[in-house]
């Protein structure tokens, strides 16, 4: 990870909006990497081999695409993303729980990229509009690669509710899962009625309501229920037991030969 | 423009020379024909190329930024610089006619021309580049690397890959 992208736009941020812009870069950056990494570990065990190569696809462009929220970070405050991504500690992620969960069956690992893809449609649809530059034209750059991957997991989720007996039970057993989970990617930041304020972001709560009524729709109609389990409202640093195990995996090569240049 | 100094530098020979930069994954394709050239700038500072990535995660940018800067280094152009924009972002509309012959003769479907259309993005009529059949299927949206879908062709029975429509 070392192309460096040139900032398009110089603009003089204020210590308190620069600090709520990097808080919500890394969110998604840390989102995205850890979702990445969760797809990789289907490299050689998804259960047919297109799929298998699907994953390893949807991996690498959900790595790629935290590169570039972690060079935005890197533009602003200098950081290096290799070093943001190997070398902090789980509680410094502010990545929410959802990704870290293990990969668990395909039902899961399809509905968990389904939930988050939609996410992240509804949320680079508004940030085409951003009054940064750099995050406008990050989210019209990525934009078109989640469309695929949005139509892959929607499919696979349909498929798998509608199915047979057996891939509806675990489809439903993902849901009741994941739905908790799921809250916490709307869970706001210190810094995001700033960066509202800027034109930076959008509304979260706009962005909620807009995922929620979509997913709504989306899951009744394939005859699954949607439970109605506490959601999770944790701060995206606090983390379960399943972080520091994945980072462990994740960051071990580079933190043996940290001097290493790959 | 000119660069004073060891030799003369037109942004067309720069232009040129990186036309001989090829795709590490596609090696019948330039960069110029990928569309992933931006710009050329050649000031008294020195001579810098402007590129944009096609797919954010292509393992394969690093490696077109490397050769670059070999091929600047090679014709010892003046301070030579590789600078990385994402705006406009690269589409597949940015491949040229030349590119998409190529990429027909290298056995990958050329990419549609969609111009932003997603109707036409995802559901392409994708013709077999090897016996040239419209009956043709797709089996995977998702191929050997980042921009491949893999399709069947029904025509002569061959699986075959397209440059995905981005």
């Amino acid at each position: 990870m070392t192309t460096a992208t040139t900032p398009t736009t110089t603009t003089t941020l204020d210590t308190e909006l620069l600090q709520a812009l990097v808080d919500r870069l890394l969110a998604m950056a840390d989102d995205e990497v850890i979702l990445g990494h969760r797809d990789a570990e289907w490299t050689g065990h998804a259960p047919i081999l297109e799929e298998d190569i699907a994953m390893a696809n949807l991996a690498q462009d959900e790595i790629g695409h935290a590169l570039i929220w972690y060079q935005l970070i890197e533009d602003l405050t200098g950081q290096d993303p290799d070093q943001m991504v190997y070398f902090r500690d789980a509680p410094a992620y502010r990545n929410v729980q959802m990704v870290e969960l293990p990969k668990g069956d395909w039902a899961f690992t399809m509905l968990r990229q389904y939930l988050f893809d939609l996410y992240e449609r509804l949320l680079l649809d508004r940030l085409l509009t951003s009054a940064y530059r750099p995050l406008a034209d990050a989210a019209a750059k990525i934009r078109r690669e989640e469309i695929y991957h949005y139509r892959h997991t929607s499919t696979w989720v349909e498929r798998l509710a509608l199915g047979t007996d057996e891939s509806h039970r675990r489809m439903q057993a993902a849901l009741d899962r994941l739905w908790p989970f799921a809250a916490q990617l709307f869970v706001p930041l210190s810094g995001d009625a700033a960066l509202l304020a800027a034109g930076f972001f959008p509304a979260m709560d706009e962005l909620r309501a807009a995922w929620q009524e979509a997913v709504h729709s989306f899951l009744t109609n394939m005859n699954l229920t949607l439970p109605q389990t506490r959601p999770v409202t944790a701060e995206r640093d606090q983390h379960t037991h399943w972080l520091p195990i994945l980072l462990g995996e994740m960051q071990m090569v580079a933190r043996i030969e940290p001097d290493a240049a790959w | 423009m000119t660069v004073q100094g060891h030799k003369t530098y037109s942004e067309a020979t720069i232009w040129e020379a990186l036309k001989e930069v090829m795709d590490p994954e596609i090696p019948v394709l330039s960069l110029v024909d990928l569309g992933v050239v931006r710009e050329v700038k050649v000031t008294d500072a020195g001579v810098t190329v402007v590129m944009t990535p096609t797919f954010a995660g292509c393992p394969a940018l690093e490696v077109m930024r490397r050769q670059v800067e070999e091929k600047l280094r090679e014709m010892a152009a003046p301070n030579p610089k590789v600078e990385m924009v994402l705006e406009p972002a690269w589409t597949s509309d940015c491949i040229t006619p030349e590119g998409r012959r190529k990429l027909e003769s290298f056995g990958l479907a050329p990419p549609p021309v969609h111009g932003g259309d997603l109707a036409i993005m995802l559901n392409p009529v994708v013709r077999c580049p090897y016996c040239g059949s419209l009956q043709t299927r797709v089996t995977n949206t998702f191929g050997s690397t980042l921009c491949r879908a893999i399709y069947y062709c029904d025509g002569c029975q061959q699986a075959f890959e397209q440059f995905k429509p981005l």
